[in-house]
């Protein structure tokens, strides 16, 4: 731009534009402006646990994500944006209540969670009924599949119950890893066996 | 079922290109609420966009849509007052007069003189963002450079 001592504009308003605003802050009190312009569907933010961290989402209607230490929490985004609403945004101020039923949760000093929770990642009757009736197995309980099959309306559908379980989208909060093999076995954990037995050593349950 | 990106990427990616365009195009002290506006507009269209588009493209279409109705907002408000609008007196720092300067130019050129220079953008994009051709884009970038010579010298 400057070979002929010309005023090189390009190099002074570029040096000017950075010494000035800081995005990263605007970026992050974007999602405030967005959730009062009812336009974030779907907030999200990680939270450490004694496990490693969760990845928690929430709709307007409820927490309708938890993802386990095991997902990458990109991938996890990138689910949600693709079945929920492409307007995801990390906004921790929706995730507050969520975030400190957690923590108790895991001091071993909450035993229910009363947090409202939003169903629709999970697709079909039967696999709801499965997931509701697991949100009430209470703090340091099991039951095995077949029962919550039954419970849920089909005892022979203890398969069905299985695959319900294994896509429980909110995880902990329904709490799957409440469900065992008949006779005691842990069965299957998305999160992994060794998290399911910490989750029950935890609760007393093992 | 969509597969556009989630909007948090978009703000991971482009926030520091709109920031740096808007502080540009309006000067710094409006700069954080027309990035504001801009991001808000964007959010509001973001599930009818076109998969595949070029995202920061359109989001520096919006940012220039905003810088404009920013001048024009304030022009209308400077009216009363005097004949010519009175711009930038209010931006403080080192960098009063070259805000001052790029205020001062018309629409075109001074969307082009940011987006070149605070955006890195090639002038194939630049012509996008201001809806026009290449070679229009082009020559307007330069009379935008020209004036601000002139004027900064």
């Amino acid at each position: 731009m400057n070979g002929n001592g010309r005023l090189d504009v390009g190099t002074l308003i570029g040096d000017a534009v950075r010494r000035e605003g800081d995005a990263g802050r605007l970026a992050q009190e974007f999602a405030g402006r967005a959730e009062v312009a009812g336009l974030l569907d779907v907030a999200f933010t990680v939270v450490d646990s004694p496990f490693g961290p969760l990845t928690i989402a929430a709709t307007p209607k409820g927490l309708v994500k938890v993802g386990l230490p095991n997902q990458d929490p990109e991938d996890v985004v990138e689910v949600l944006a693709a079945r929920v609403s492409p307007r995801v945004l990390e906004a921790p101020g929706r995730l507050d209540e969520a975030r400190r039923e957690l923590d108790l949760y895991f001091e071993g000093k909450l035993r229910r969670f009363g947090l409202p929770l939003d169903w629709r990642l999970t697709a079909g009757d039967f696999r709801r009924r499965v997931l509701r009736r697991t949100a009430r197995i209470p703090f340091g309980e099991t039951l095995s599949y077949t029962e919550v099959a039954a419970e849920a309306g089909n005892p022979r559908a203890q398969r069905a119950a299985g695959s319900a379980l294994g896509s429980n989208p909110i995880p902990i909060v329904v709490p799957c890893h409440r469900v065992l093999r008949t006779g005691g076995a842990l069965g299957g954990y998305g999160g992994g066996l060794s998290l399911k037995e910490e989750l029950l050593r935890l609760e007393g349950a093992l | 079922m969509s597969s556009l990106p989630p909007f948090q990427d978009l703000l991971d990616r482009h926030a520091d290109d709109v920031l740096g365009f808007l502080v540009a195009a309006v000067g710094p002290q409006d700069a954080e609420d027309c990035f504001q506006e801009t991001f808000l507009s964007a959010l509001r269209a973001y599930p009818r966009f076109g998969e595949g588009g070029n995202l920061r493209g359109w989001l520096l279409t919006i940012a220039h849509r905003k810088a404009i109705d920013h001048h024009r907002a304030r022009s209308r408000r400077a009216k009363p007052v005097g004949d010519a609008p009175e711009v930038a007196v209010e931006d403080r720092g080192p960098s009063t007069g070259i805000w001052a300067a790029v205020a001062g130019l018309p629409p075109k050129q001074r969307t082009a003189v940011a987006l070149r220079f605070a955006c890195d953008l090639p002038h194939s994009e630049i012509a996008a963002a201001i809806g026009s051709s290449e070679q229009a884009a082009r020559r307007s970038l330069h009379e935008g450079i020209k004036k601000l010579r002139k004027e900064l010298a």
